[in-house]
């Protein structure tokens, strides 16, 4: 590959996920459609089930979900220069959107209808959320160690005030300690929840 | 410095953030807290924010806390930290973790961590609902008070915006922004007309 189509090819991807940057609302999920529809149908840079792989490889790693599933997706089509092209595009557009509004919004802040709307608005993210805690929890807890490992996390975040990551680091020692001591429950939440 | 310390700081959060943008609102809060560097309050705002503009939580958090701490450097220092991990991990694990992923030890691991995440959004819905729907940013809760007169600490308008828009997602099936739109419309009437 010469130089200069390396480059336009950069720039193509770059610019694909700058769009799909500009269109996602409600984070890494609700990105996935438009991810697949850019990338598979628009630009045949690939086969709908290499993406699923991806999806799946980006929600198991940390960080957003969004950037993940770019990069990886910016790496196979180009390389490392593809990866950060492609993560680049998908940052950017909040980026801007957000450094613009950060800049402004500290003079409306103070308007009492601004005020009065940002007050309504915090009790319908409380309703976002809880549905979002509601749809992962489904998948997430199918028997009672599952349910005890989430009441216990509640407990520890809000009433002894632990740090996250360390309530992440206990979640993935529990399933190693159950891996390596009870083969016989590993063996049974292996069939229960298969890949994951 | 401090944009070092939000590089640094963002880089812990994008690294232990599994489960996207609403899993991360603890750890994000946490991190925010000890450093002093936003108000309950002005988190919260972020997260409505983030609803309505594109992109991730993370990335939009991240950018915002960095440019009111520190300028548009700081905004830079926050976005590339949060994002550098996520670079970093795949280009280093993406070969072999796709094969680690069939392996029972992962299922495992991911066993442990999945209801952890599932916690951490429940708490990201307490403290968001502390400064949605409590009057007053007081931890200990007067129990006479709440029971003499409970609109001196729990805001029953706001109970009315969540219930709402939980049956407008739930039941009538509106898209999440236009559900932010009508919570903002209803806020002004209840909170300001009225």
């Amino acid at each position: 590959m010469s130089n200069e189509t390396d480059i336009k090819e950069l720039v193509e991807i770059f610019k694909a996920f700058f769009k799909i940057g500009c269109f996602t609302f409600g984070g890494g999920y609700a990105m996935i459609p438009i991810i697949e529809r850019e990338v598979i149908i628009n630009k045949e840079w690939m086969k709908e089930e290499d993406i699923i792989d991806i999806f799946a490889v980006s929600e198991s790693l940390p960080g957003a979900i969004a950037i993940n599933s770019s990069t990886f997706i910016g790496y196979k089509i180009a390389g490392r220069k593809g990866a950060f092209a492609a993560m680049l595009g998908v940052i950017l557009p909040s980026f801007i959107i957000i450094t613009l509004i950060a800049a402004f919004f500290a003079r409306f802040q103070e308007n009492a209808i601004i005020k009065a709307a940002f007050l309504g608005i915090r009790s319908a993210v409380v309703g976002l959320i809880l549905l979002a805690a509601l749809k992962i929890g489904k998948t997430a807890i199918r028997d009672k160690i599952a349910l005890l490992i989430m009441v216990f996390t509640i407990f520890l975040i809000i009433v002894v005030n632990i740090h996250a990551v360390f309530v992440i680091m206990g979640g993935a020692a529990i399933g190693l300690l159950i891996y390596s001591i009870f083969p016989g429950t590993a063996k049974n939440i292996i069939d229960r929840y298969g890949e994951h | 410095m401090i944009y070092l310390k939000l590089l640094f700081t963002f880089m812990k959060i994008g690294l232990f953030s599994f489960g996207g943008g609403y899993a991360m609102i603890p750890l994000i809060q946490k991190e925010i807290e000890s450093n002093g560097w936003l108000t309950s309050a002005e988190f919260v705002d972020i997260i409505a924010i983030s609803e309505m503009t594109p992109g991730p939580i993370a990335v939009n958090t991240a950018t915002f806390v960095g440019y009111r701490t520190a300028g548009l450097v700081g905004g830079l220092a926050a976005t590339a930290g949060v994002a550098i991990p996520s670079l970093v991990l795949i280009l280093l694990v993406s070969k072999f973790f796709f094969g680690f992923r069939k392996h029972p030890l992962n299922t495992l691991v991911f066993y442990g961590i999945r209801p952890v995440i599932a916690g951490l959004i429940v708490t990201a819905a307490v403290f968001v609902a502390e400064t949605a729907i409590l009057r007053q940013e007081a931890p200990i809760i007067a129990i006479g008070q709440l029971v003499n007169n409970p609109g001196t600490i729990i805001n029953f308008g706001s109970i009315a915006i969540l219930t709402a828009t939980l049956i407008e997602i739930v039941k009538f099936r509106l898209h999440p922004i236009m559900a932010i739109m009508l919570s903002g419309f209803m806020g002004v009437m209840l909170f300001h007309v009225l």
